[in-house]
C-alpha cells in the first residue's frame, strides 16, 4: 500500500498548496503596494499643482489676498513657534506622567484608572480637544488665541501618545539593570535617571517624534480656538496671534471655489509642511541613532 | 530543623564554645521570616556570618537560600508584597529598623547577581556608576577607583586597553568580574553573590572562584551557589537550606565530610535535589 504523501490526490494538493503560497505572497505584497501607490499619487498631484508656485519669495514672503503676492512666512513662523511649546509641554508633562505610572504607582485601582483614561483620551476626536483648550486656555486661563493656548492644546492632544509610548519604553527596560543600581545603593530617581531613562530615551524619542508629527498637521483644535483667517504682521512672541501651516492650507482650501489660485498656494503649503514633517522625523533617528551609540 | 542542628546552633550562641560563635560575627539573622503574598519563603532562620570568610548557601531549588541572600540589603523589598519579620543585625545594628537607610545599607553590602548585569555603558562608566551615584566627581579620584577595582577584580590586564567600549562587547566571564569590580567600587564590608557562576563556562568559573579566595582577605563573602563542588572549594562555612528552613549550618570541612542532618547528607551526595 503507498504511503498517503504519495498518490495522485496527494500531488494535487501539493499543487494546490504550493499556488496559495504564491498567492498569498503576492496578495500581501499588493497590500503593501497600495500604500505606496495613494502616497505617490497624492503628493504627484500636489506637486504638479505647485510647480511655478513654490518659489523663494512664497517661502519669504507674507501673507496676501493677492495669490501671486501671497508668501507663508507667517505660517512657518507660527508652526514652528507652536512646536516650541508643544515639544517641552509634551515631553515633560509625558515622560514624568509615564515615570510615576511604571516605576512610583503602587499597582492598583487608581494606576489603572489613569491608564484606562489615557488610553480613552488618546482616541477622542481633536475637535473636542479644541473645544476644552478653548475653555480652558482661552476663556479661563485668559490666553485668547495665542500661540501659548494653541501650543498647550494640541500637547493635550499628543499627551496620551508619548505617554503610552514612553510607558512601553520603560517598561522594556530589564529588570536586571534596575536591580544592578539598587544593589549599589542608588536612590530611585538616581535608578531612573541614570539607568532606566537612558536605556529607554530611544523608544521614548519615537514616540515623541510621532507626536509631534501629528501636532504639527492638526487643523481642527486651532480653528476651534479660533485663529484668524488672515494675519499679516509675523508673530514674535509666544502670546502673539498667529496662523499655522495646516490652518492656512485649510483656509485656502476652502476659499479655492472664489479664488481658484488658492488650491495652487495650498499645494505649496502641503510641500512645505511634508518637508517639515521630513526634517523633523531625520532628527528625530538621529538623536535616537545618538543615544544609541552612547550605550 | 533536626534536634541535632538546633543544639548545635543554640550551644553555639549561648556557650560560645563550637565554632558558630564568633568574636567577628559581621552579620546575625534572628528568627527571621520572610513571606511573599501568603507564602512563606523563610522560617525562623537563625544564622552568624563571620568576617573576612566565605559562607556559602546551598540548598535544592526554592529551599530560600536567594529569597534569604537578598534579604541581607533588603533587596527582597524589590519584589513588591513581602513581608519580613525578624531581625538582622549588621554590625550589630538591626537593619530593618526605620532609622536603618536603605540605601546606606546597600553601599555596604554590595551584591553581584546571577546573570552579569552590565550596564550598557563602557567598562569605565560601569565601574564608575556607583562612585558616582555616591557623588564622586573629580575624575582622577574616579580614574584610581576603576583600575584599583578593575584589579582587585583581576580584569585590569585585559581591559585596561579598552576602557571605553561598551561593556556588552565583553565575554560572560569577564562581564561577571566586571559586575563585581563594580561591587568593589563601592567599597562595601560584605559582597553578596547569588549564584554568580551559574551561567559560566568551566574556564570562566574557575576565575571567579580564584577572585572569591582572594577577595575574601578584604571583603566579607556570601555565595549562593547550586554547585555543591563549589561550596566545598571555595567557602570556610556552609549553610544548607531546605524548604525555607536552616537545616545545618557549620564548617564546611565538617559539613562535608561528617553531616549531622541526614537530609544533608542526601542533599550533599547528591540523592535529591
Amino acid at each position: 500500500m503507498n504511503r498517503w504523501t504519495f498518490g495522485q490526490a496527494a500531488k494535487t494538493r501539493t499543487r494546490f498548496r504550493l499556488g496559495l503560497n504564491r498567492a498569498m505572497r503576492a496578495l500581501f505584497f499588493l497590500a503593501a503596494l497600495f500604500a505606496l501607490i495613494v502616497l505617490a499619487v497624492l503628493i504627484g498631484q500636489i506637486a504638479v499643482k505647485s510647480v511655478g508656485w513654490l518659489d523663494w519669495q512664497f517661502l519669504t514672503g507674507r501673507l496676501s489676498v493677492n495669490p501671486h503676492r501671497a508668501g507663508i512666512l507667517g505660517a512657518i513662523t507660527g508652526t514652528f513657534l507652536l512646536m516650541l511649546v508643544v515639544a517641552p509641554a509634551t515631553m515633560i508633562l509625558g515622560i514624568s506622567t509615564a515615570i510615576w505610572l511604571e516605576e512610583y504607582a503602587p499597582k492598583g485601582r487608581l494606576k489603572s484608572l489613569i491608564e484606562t483614561n489615557i488610553s480613552n483620551l488618546a482616541g477622542v476626536p481633536s475637535v473636542i480637544f479644541g473645544l476644552l483648550g478653548l475653555a480652558v486656555f482661552s476663556r479661563a486661563f485668559g490666553l485668547g488665541s495665542s500661540i501659548l493656548a494653541g501650543g498647550l492644546t494640541l500637547s493635550l492632544l499628543v499627551l496620551p501618545i508619548v505617554v503610552v509610548s514612553s510607558q512601553e519604553a520603560i517598561r522594556a527596560v530589564p529588570w536586571h539593570l534596575r536591580e544592578a543600581s539598587y544593589g549599589m545603593g542608588a536612590t530611585r530617581w538616581q535608578t531612573i535617571w541614570r539607568v532606566v531613562l537612558p536605556a529607554a530615551m530611544p523608544g521614548i524619542m519615537t514616540g515623541f517624534v510621532l507626536a509631534i508629527s501629528r501636532a504639527i498637521g492638526e487643523t481642527a483644535p486651532l480653528v476651534v480656538l479660533g485663529i484668524p483667517v488672515l494675519i499679516m504682521p509675523i508673530p514674535d512672541s509666544l502670546m502673539d496671534d498667529f496662523t499655522a501651516l495646516p490652518v492656512q492650507i485649510y483656509y485656502w482650501t476652502l476659499d479655492a471655489v472664489l479664488t481658484p489660485e488658492y488650491a495652487n498656494l495650498a499645494a505649496a503649503s502641503i510641500i512645505v509642511l511634508l518637508a517639515l514633517l521630513f526634517v523633523l522625523n531625520a532628527a528625530a533617528i538621529w538623536i535616537r541613532n545618538r543615544f544609541q551609540r552612547r550605550y | 530543623m533536626t534536634g541535632m542542628t538546633w543544639i548545635r546552633q543554640n550551644i553555639s550562641w549561648r556557650c560560645g564554645k563550637t565554632v558558630m560563635l564568633e568574636t567577628n560575627t559581621v552579620i546575625r539573622a534572628e528568627g527571621l521570616n520572610v513571606w511573599y503574598g501568603d507564602e512563606q519563603a523563610l522560617s525562623d532562620i537563625r544564622m552568624d556570618i563571620a568576617e573576612h570568610e566565605v559562607t556559602a548557601i546551598i540548598g535544592p531549588s526554592g529551599c530560600g537560600k536567594s529569597t534569604f541572600i537578598k534579604t541581607l540589603n533588603r533587596m527582597v523589598e524589590l519584589s513588591g508584597n513581602v513581608h519580613i519579620s525578624g531581625e538582622i543585625l549588621f554590625r550589630g545594628q538591626n537593619i530593618f529598623h526605620k532609622s536603618y537607610g536603605v540605601e546606606e545599607l546597600r553601599t555596604k553590602i554590595g551584591m553581584v547577581f546571577q546573570k552579569a548585569n552590565p550596564f550598557p555603558k563602557s567598562i569605565y562608566e560601569n565601574v564608575a556608576f556607583g562612585p558616582r551615584i555616591h557623588g564622586i566627581r573629580k575624575k582622577a579620584l574616579l580614574d584610581d577607583i576603576v583600575e584599583k577595582s578593575l584589579r582587585a577584580a583581576a580584569l585590569w590586564d585585559e581591559v585596561k586597553d579598552r576602557l571605553h567600549a561598551n561593556a556588552w562587547g565583553l565575554s560572560g566571564g569577564q562581564q561577571q568580574r566586571l559586575c563585581i569590580a563594580r561591587t568593589l567600587a563601592i567599597e562595601p564590608e560584605v559582597i553578596l553573590m547569588d549564584e554568580p557562576t551559574s551561567a559560566l563556562d568551566p574556564i570562566s568559573t574557575m576565575k571567579i572562584e580564584e577572585l572569591v579566595s582572594e577577595l575574601k582577605k578584604e571583603y566579607t563573602i556570601v555565595i549562593v551557589t547550586h554547585n555543591m563542588q563549589q561550596a566545598a572549594r571555595i567557602s570556610d562555612k556552609t549553610a544548607f537550606f531546605l524548604g525555607g528552613r536552616l537545616e545545618e549550618y557549620g564548617r564546611t570541612s565538617d559539613m562535608f565530610s561528617n553531616p549531622v542532618s541526614r537530609r544533608t547528607e542526601e542533599y550533599i551526595s547528591g540523592r535529591f535535589g
